[in-house]
């Protein structure tokens, strides 16, 4: 290779950023840009992966058997989620057992919404209608993202997505039209998860350490903020279509600027979560770490009979 | 031999009759049976595929990108491969 010096390659890189020029895994790039990528990835895929908790809670008690199949089907997705960007991840150099350890060490995020507990079955309603309608509104955009891998498992991940959304709205949908009782249950259900959604989109601009240098790379095509401003606007008027209100008393629709305004998130209930306080964080970990340990001796037997295979066949 | 990671698969998929497999992605499996079995599960949930190949990914060699400007431009200056290089006769519509 010719000696080319780090900032001609640097600018190179960016010329290509620009030009809106995907980078792929064996491309040159810059150390921060791929360490961005793998936090960002591998919180993504633990993200998935954790998200299946709080619903795989309720496949054994889901109302009847069409809910129950659906609900198999999008757990199902998720944990396929998990492998597009743990497969993604692993293209920028991340070792795969590596990451895994450290969402079980908590030295690895995940979305801090999977922390709160699904207490009625209403929460699988409102967990497809907000949680993954507001990870429909930050994946959507980065179908685009600069780097190649992510962008093509964004696509996957996006078209399966929306049907996660729709089964979510239309339990929301049937509790509100049913008896009295099931119609508290789908409010309550959005009275708790109704804040927590809106904090999926992490901290306000201001305070959002990473979001310059991720917009700059077309990492991200859009701040916190818009992505938050978005998803009010969209959701606010589906409770309504159902009769269900938006636990906000601050919550109104602004003529002049087409949105709503919506009051204060409890910004410091946000980072306790993040910080591993919030309801659910120890036994989220407890669970997926259980699963990896007491699942060992499944994939040390299957690694074995591989080999005894492969030297049978070249015996 | 406690702990070893299982190898790392590419998967490339049919997605019907008359079209070539394309690549859409990795994953980790103790062999390739159990590859394709997990590809079918983690790739084609929504019958996205009619055949699957999977090659173990130490087995795939890639060209080198920072290469490729060498590695290309024999085609980039034989324009004479083009239709469009040539000049046609007014007159004469197909061709």
């Amino acid at each position: 290779m010719k000696e080319v010096n780090i900032s001609e390659l640097e600018r190179r890189f960016q010329e290509k950023i620009d030009n809106d020029i995907r980078i792929e895994p064996k491309d040159w790039m810059p150390d921060e840009y791929r360490k961005t990528l793998i936090r960002q990835i591998s919180q993504h895929a633990h993200s998935e992966v954790v998200g299946m908790l709080p619903e795989g809670n309720w496949i054994t008690r889901a109302p009847n058997l069409r809910r129950k199949a659906v609900l198999l089907a999008k757990v199902q997705d998720e944990a396929g989620h998990g492998l597009y960007l743990y497969s993604a991840v692993e293209t920028l150099g991340a070792d795969r057992e590596q990451t895994i350890d450290d969402l079980h060490s908590g030295k690895a995020k995940y979305s801090s919404i999977f922390n709160y507990p699904t207490l009625t079955w209403a929460d699988m309603g409102a967990i497809g209608w907000l949680v993954d309608g507001a990870a429909i509104m930050n994946q959507v955009p980065l179908c685009r993202c600069s780097y190649g891998p992510y962008a093509r498992a964004m696509v996957r991940v996006c078209k399966e997505e929306s049907f996660h959304q729709r089964q979510g709205f239309e339990i929301m949908t049937t509790l509100a039209k049913g008896s009295p009782e099931q119609k508290a249950m789908a409010q309550d259900a959005l009275n708790r998860f109704w804040w927590p959604a809106l904090m999926m989109f992490g901290p306000n601009d201001a305070e959002s350490k990473h979001t310059q240098q991720s917009m700059d790379w077309r990492i991200k095509r859009h701040t916190n903020d818009e992505l938050r401003q978005m998803f009010v606007d969209a959701t606010v008027p589906q409770a309504e279509l159902i009769g269900l209100t938006v636990p906000d008393p601050d919550l109104k629709w602004n003529e002049e600027t087409g949105h709503y305004e919506f009051g204060e998130i409890n910004w410091d209930e946000f980072w306790q979560v993040v910080k591993g306080n919030g309801p659910c964080n120890k036994d989220r970990i407890d669970t997926r770490r259980k699963a990896k340990e007491e699942g060992m001796w499944v994939r040390e037997a299957a690694m074995a009979h591989a080999d005894k295979r492969a030297k049978r066949k070249s015996a | 031999m406690a702990n070893r990671e299982w190898p790392l698969w590419e998967v490339f998929i049919r997605s019907k009759q008359g079209l070539n497999h394309k690549h859409v992605g990795s994953l980790r499996a103790a062999d390739a049976e159990m590859a394709i079995e997990n590809a079918r599960d983690v790739y084609t949930r929504r019958s996205e595929g009619v055949s699957i190949w999977v090659v173990e990914s130490m087995n795939l060699f890639a060209s080198d990108p920072s290469e490729a400007d060498a590695l290309f431009e024999p085609a980039d200056s034989k324009v004479y491969r083009h239709p469009t290089f040539y000049d046609v006769p007014d007159g004469i519509e197909h061709m």
